[in-house]
């Protein structure tokens, strides 16, 4: 079983904007009498913008994998499931698929309000692609998972929503494909019915059979699927364990080169200092969505001071915590200023100047306190998040992406009977 | 209970397969959809319904009545001397079949694009589903026909038609009207699909088509020099050759009918191809 029964190679897909379904007849014969003359596929007219909603998708999956395919709103998820299930086409790429597909975008595709939940089993089963003997084979437990015997010969349209989403999931469970492709259909229904359904589908995993699945569930995907692909904007740029990708989703969701911090809320303190935003950047101005292992990195502080004087004894402290929330630095002027740390009025940023940043690749995110004379000032726990891209720390050329451990400490190596060598740097 | 299929199996999906991508071999596995399809179709259309299929009746006996009073009477439109109520009975029957299909099949995308955009299944099933079911409506007409048939021939003693043995061929005829309905349809299907404002054109098209064809005057009223325009149509030498079969009288000239098979396939053929162009990317246009 080594070949893998979906292998995805390139896909992207390109829809046009602007033109969604009125392509006019006078645009359509501009472009096929360019075409005529041949100036190649788009007739050289003025196109109508493209939105590529996936860019060079690869990926496999291997017979009994559960994968969970997380991102953002518009990230391309639902593009990539409609064409591996064959709802539409991709503009260029291959998919090969070595079984038998069903797909649950959606629950009671195709029911029909007047026929009865006997008949709408039969007529959705079919639809989903099953023969009417299977069907007739799983009836029985289907009606009984979905708890609606007494009204099996009512037409559905009599029947409560709840009871409504309930046999159409029912069908769609018994479903017996080799890949079955589930699209949060999960969030229907009560919670009862919904852990209900994810155990069936725990089952339908645990027999061996290949699913994809799309949820903004992060629990159910963290329960269900021991690997994640992470789209953004079309292209995955997360494929591993669920884990370790629910934790860069967490982090792409959120990671930006400027955090605004004024309108923020929750924060404590006599307000005598406000701090208005955070900046990241590189250190020479240039800002900065993520910063990289082994370079440089400055946090720039905006801040208003409302007393109208030189703020005299101020401490400073940014606290940076892990993906867990576990603190694990802490930047403070109480460490690093050898007298009072004053802020005049005048002034009105801060950076916090890291040269060669420690911080193994991950997110975090930081937490600010400014006190004055011991007193707090204003303070905004998580107030923002950085993430840490891999980077050459050591200065080897090498790019060091898994690494064990949370820091990067410079180091040597030194080997030697009598004169001492430098092997980590070179 | 019957597990997964243990036979090798795997599709490539690549964009632009072209004919390959017809699957006609996966029309087959979904015959089951198929009759469900034609299924759900007749029992919804009945539910909440007093006269149920009776309606297929009604229809074309209020036509005929109004055809009679206003062709036959008024306008004075030969029969080509049969009976006015056979003749035009016999007329709608083909026609009716034809134009049923024509308006559930243009519709197909436009009709299904809420099921098209969730699952897939090959979408020639529903087209094909359509032909079907409205084939059930036909055999209530053809039973009304021969009723009147019946009634005309035994009870008035009127003469000067009769069907012979050539009544066996009208499956053929059936399978022809079908077969056209279906390219003309698919067609249409593709067009609406893509530029909505086509749907308009379609009930258009059929209603000025109905009298394009000989359902409510013979072809015999055209002048000799005149017919092979009517021709052209090729549900023209269908209509007639209804005629001919079930009443004996029809005016259906071989090389017409050769011309109405040609266009058969041709626009079959068209339809398929346009068909398979849209299905592919119909969700995206929606």
């Amino acid at each position: 079983m080594s070949q893998p029964i979906i292998a995805v190679r390139s896909v992207s897909k390109a829809y046009r904007l602007g033109a969604i379904g009125a392509t006019s007849l006078k645009e359509e014969v501009t472009r096929l009498w360019g075409r005529a003359r041949g100036r190649g596929p788009n007739g050289g007219t003025s196109e109508s913008k493209e939105f590529w909603a996936l860019r060079d998708v690869s990926f496999d999956v291997q017979p009994g994998e559960v994968v969970g395919i997380i991102g953002k709103n518009g990230a391309g998820k639902s593009t990539l499931l409609k064409i591996l299930s064959r709802i539409t086409q991709q503009t260029s790429g291959e998919i090969t698929l070595r079984g038998r597909v069903a797909s649950l975008l959606e629950v009671g595709t195709g029911f029909h309000p007047d026929l009865s939940g006997r008949e709408n089993i039969f007529l959705n089963g079919a639809i989903l692609g099953m023969s009417k003997s299977e069907i007739r084979g799983k009836f029985d437990e289907i009606v009984a998972f979905a708890e609606v015997e007494q009204f099996i010969d009512t037409p559905v349209k009599r029947y409560s929503s709840g009871m409504y989403v309930r046999l159409a999931f029912a069908v769609a469970a018994h479903l017996e494909p080799e890949i079955l492709i589930v699209d949060e259909v999960l969030a229907v229904g009560d919670i009862a019915f919904q852990n209900k359904c994810l155990g069936k589908m725990g089952t339908a995993a645990r027999q061996g059979r290949t699913i994809l699945f799309v949820s903004h569930n992060l629990a159910a995907v963290l329960n269900l699927c021991q690997r994640a692909v992470l789209l953004d904007s079309g292209s995955i740029v997360g494929d591993g364990s669920t884990e370790s990708i629910l934790r860069r989703y967490v982090a792409l969701n959120s990671s930006s080169a400027h955090i605004p911090l004024a309108d923020r809320q929750d924060r404590e303190g006599t307000g005598i200092v406000r701090m208005a935003s955070m900046t990241l950047d590189d250190g020479k101005g240039a800002t900065l969505n993520a910063f990289r292992s082994g370079d440089a990195a400055r946090l720039v502080l905006h801040y208003r001071n409302l007393a109208g004087r030189t703020l005299r004894n101020v401490q400073i402290d940014v606290g940076i915590d892990d993906a867990a929330g576990q603190r694990i630095a802490l930047l403070s002027t109480s460490f690093t200023s050898q007298g009072p740390f004053d802020l005049k009025s005048d002034v009105s940023t801060i950076e916090v100047c890291i040269d060669r940043l420690p911080l193994m690749p991950g997110k975090y995110s930081f937490t600010l306190f400014f006190a004055v004379n011991g007193e707090a000032a204003d303070w905004i726990q998580n107030a923002g998040c950085f993430d840490v891209e891999a980077g050459d720390f050591f200065h080897t050329g090498k790019v060091l992406s898994r690494v064990q451990g949370r820091f990067l400490i410079d180091h040597r190596f030194v080997a030697g009977t009598s004169h001492l060598a430098t092997v980590a740097g070179s | 209970m019957e597990a997964t299929r243990p036979e090798p199996f795997e599709i490539v999906l690549r964009p632009d397969a072209g004919w390959r991508s017809l699957e006609i071999a996966s029309l087959w596995q979904y015959r089951d959809l198929l009759s469900l399809l034609v299924w759900r179709d007749f029992v919804s259309k009945y539910k909440q319904t007093i006269l149920g299929p009776l309606w297929f009746i009604i229809q074309p006996l209020c036509m005929t009545l109004v055809f009679t009073v206003i062709f036959g009477k008024v306008a004075g439109l030969s029969t080509d001397g049969l009976p006015p109520v056979l003749f035009y009975l016999c007329g709608q029957l083909g026609w009716n079949y034809f134009a049923q299909n024509f308006s559930s099949n243009s519709a197909t995308f436009i009709a299904n694009a809420g099921l098209f955009g969730k699952v897939y299944f090959p979408r020639l099933v529903v087209p094909l589903a359509a032909l079907v079911s409205n084939l059930f409506a036909f055999a209530i007409q053809l039973a009304t026909f021969v009723c009147f048939y019946i009634y005309f021939k035994y009870g008035r003693g009127a003469g000067g038609f009769g069907m012979d043995w050539r009544v066996i061929l009208l499956p053929l005829l059936v399978l022809q009207t079908a077969i056209l309905s279906l390219g003309v349809g698919l067609v249409m299907s593709a067009l609406t699909a893509k530029y909505r404002d086509l749907t308009h054109l379609s009930a258009l098209l059929i209603q000025v088509w109905m009298y394009a064809t000989p359902v409510i005057y013979p072809l015999s009223g055209f002048p000799l020099e005149w017919r092979w325009v009517a021709a052209l149509n090729p549900m023209t030498p269908i209509v007639e050759a209804f005629r001919l079969l079930l009443l004996g009288v029809g005016t259906v000239e071989p090389r017409y009918f050769v011309c109405s098979m040609v266009t058969t396939v041709v626009v079959t053929i068209a339809g398929l191809m346009l068909f398979n162009r849209i299905e592919k990317t119909f969700v995206d246009i929606v």
